[in-house]
Parts: structure tokens; C-alpha cells; sequence
């Protein structure tokens, strides 16, 4: 028996995680791609956000989206029928997605076209307001959405989620006439935990905040690409056969 | 339950770390891990799915020894450290100020491990 050895690591414990994501994010580099994680509880409009999102925006940017689901495509579907590429990535079990299952999907969307005429890359990730705060998988921004009729306690419940948001998205505003929520105080608490990221108000419904949001978005991808200019959208996209 | 699957992510980063000392096959006894309060694992359940994952693995019979590291803040308008607490909102007690700095509480950090080779 030999005396006991002490590696001191000093490692992250998703340290895993996190070179697979470090790799996907030098791709995305390499590709001149903004990569987006879009994470929110189940139902708060990450799907309905996106299609109107995809809509506006495919005269302007090329897209692909990601479409992180436990069980079912119905998501990847819904998007597909917008004519921007979709690549379903069904998580089965686990309540979020990884590294390592995004950039199975890059290699998917791969298979289909070329990443390095894509200048927004989507990931919808799995409905969840706790996991998926800890595992990267590779993006440059993350969005947060959290709709109206969640509360205004939320972000404090789960302040990770709205600690490591770059833009939280306040969702389903066309729906506050018929609700008793303090905009200011949730707005408030939002900040309180994270005092540096954007927050904005957005009705997928009815397009209300949208300038706004798209905005953001583009002042994202010119934070990354000085000087870029919109490519050309891609040839439209022929949704798989399954 | 997603400390199932944070005890897997931990499994392939000490995966990585065995990987380092190949051809040597190290024995594990403990593996230091820090985890933060500000963070999404419990360290109670993350003991429970880790005894449960290592049965008949390379790493069985491993004791999880996880310190807890409170959430701490400070203040930027006084500097003041702080214990954030979501019950004042995280806000600073001396300037009731946004939790801006964060001190600690975010670690989830393998800190060390002890291991002989067989």
C-alpha cells in the first residue's frame, strides 16, 4: 500500500462540460456566427418568440435553430414551418441541454449545410429555470424569457437563471390587462440579481417590444463582426423527411 | 433531479483526470469538491447520485466530500461584504444596493483528490 496522493485540480466540476462548449464556441468563431441560448420555464414563449423572431429577421440574417426537447419534435415543427433550418435535438431524460449534445447537432446541421453562412444560430433550449443556467454549450449570449403570468417573485426563486442572463425577455405583455402584476417590482427584482443585464417587454402575439428586442440582437452580432453587413438569406431550407 | 446529471458531468471531468495519469490506474478514496450556495446543486442529493453512480464503476467505494461555500457579496457603494439572502432580495443591508459583486457562492469546484495506485 502506497501513502495517499492529493492531486489538487481546482476544476471546474462541469469542467467536462465546459472544454466541449469552449470547442463549440472556437467553431462558432471560426464560422463568424452569433450563437444564442434561449432558456425559460416550460411555456413561457421560447417557441412563439422564435417564430416571430425567425419571421422579421430572415430578410435580414441567415438562421438556424437548434431545438432542444425532452421527448417530442412538435417545437422543431412549429419552427420548420417558418422555412428556417431546424435540427431537433430530442434530450430524452435530461432536463437541459449540454456541450456535447449541441454540438451533435452542429454536426447534423453540417451534414445539411454550411455553418459558415449562418450569422444567427438559435438554441431553444429545455423548458427549465434551474438546470440549464449551469451548463454552457458554447453560446456567446445567453437569453432568459420569463412571462408575466409567472410571478414577480421568480427571478429571486431562481436567481441563477436571471444571474447569468445577458437580456432577459419579459413575455405575453399583451396579456397584463387581465392580470394583477407589478411590472416595476419584477422589473426591480430582476435587477436586483443581476443589475447588468438588458430587460425588455415583448408580445410574440401581438409584435409589441420586438423593435426592441431586435435590436438588442443586432447590436450583439455588430459587437461581434465590426463592420459586418447581413449575408443573403440561405436557399430556402427543405424541411427532413421523418 | 438534475444532480443525476451533475454527478455525471462530474464523472467525465474525474474521467478526464484519470485520462492524465494513463497507463496508471489511480484508486480513488475522496474527491474534494466546493459547492457554492449560489449555485443549482444540493449537496445533499449530489451525495446520494453519487453513491448510486460509482456502485461497480472505476471509482467505487469514492467518498464525496463536498464543503459548502456561502453566497457572499459586496457592496459597491461601501464596499461593505455582505451575505445576499433572497429574503432582502440579495440587496446590500448598508445601502440596500442591487447584488452587483458577487464574493463567492458560485464555486462548484473539484477541489482535490485523494487517490494511491494500485
Amino acid at each position: 500500500m502506497h501513502m495517499p496522493l492529493e492531486d489538487t485540480i481546482g476544476l471546474n466540476l462541469l469542467a467536462a462540460n465546459q472544454h466541449q462548449a469552449e470547442h463549440n464556441r472556437e467553431q462558432f468563431d471560426a464560422w463568424h456566427l452569433l450563437c444564442l441560448n434561449l432558456m425559460s420555464s416550460p411555456g413561457a414563449g421560447k417557441t412563439s418568440l422564435l417564430e416571430r423572431s425567425l419571421s422579421q429577421l430572415a430578410k435580414e440574417f441567415s438562421m438556424a435553430v437548434l431545438e432542444g426537447d425532452m421527448t417530442t419534435q412538435l417545437d422543431a415543427e412549429r419552427l420548420e414551418a417558418v422555412g428556417i433550418p431546424v435540427i431537433p435535438i430530442t434530450t430524452g431524460r435530461a432536463c437541459h441541454l449540454d456541450a456535447s449534445m449541441v454540438q451533435g447537432g452542429l454536426k447534423l446541421l453540417a451534414d445539411r449545410l454550411d455553418p459558415a453562412e449562418l450569422d444567427l444560430l438559435w438554441v431553444e433550449n429545455v423548458g427549465n429555470l434551474v438546470c440549464p443556467a449551469e451548463f454552457e454549450v458554447g453560446e456567446h449570449r445567453k437569453v432568459a424569457l420569463l412571462s408575466v403570468t409567472e410571478g414577480e417573485d421568480k427571478p429571486l426563486k431562481y436567481p441563477v437563471m436571471f444571474r447569468e442572463a445577458d437580456c432577459v425577455l419579459i413575455t405575453k405583455i399583451d396579456l397584463l390587462p387581465y392580470l394583477c402584476i407589478d411590472m416595476e417590482r419584477l422589473e426591480s427584482h430582476i435587477r436586483q440579481v443581476n443589475p447588468f443585464c438588458t430587460v425588455l417587454r415583448v408580445s410574440a402575439n401581438t409584435g409589441a417590444g420586438f423593435d426592441a428586442w431586435h435590436g438588442w440582437l443586432h447590436q450583439q452580432r455588430n459587437a461581434q463582426a465590426p463592420g459586418f453587413s447581413p449575408r443573403a438569406p440561405l436557399s430556402r431550407w427543405e424541411p427532413a423527411i421523418h | 433531479m438534475h444532480e443525476i446529471d451533475m454527478t455525471r458531468a462530474l464523472l467525465a471531468s474525474l474521467q478526464e483526470w484519470k485520462l492524465g495519469h494513463a497507463p496508471n490506474a489511480p484508486h480513488v478514496h475522496t474527491v474534494h469538491l466546493e459547492v457554492g450556495a449560489f449555485t443549482c446543486v444540493e449537496p445533499d442529493q449530489l451525495v446520494f447520485t453519487w453513491d448510486a453512480a460509482i456502485r461497480e464503476s472505476w471509482l467505487q467505494g469514492a467518498r464525496l466530500a463536498i464543503e459548502p461555500v456561502p453566497l457572499m457579496g459586496r457592496c459597491v457603494l461601501c464596499q461593505n461584504p455582505y451575505e445576499p439572502n433572497p429574503d432582502q432580495g440579495y440587496r446590500s443591508p448598508c445601502c440596500s444596493h442591487p447584488m452587483e459583486e458577487i464574493l463567492s457562492g458560485r464555486e462548484l469546484r473539484i477541489r482535490s483528490v485523494d487517490y494511491t495506485f494500485a
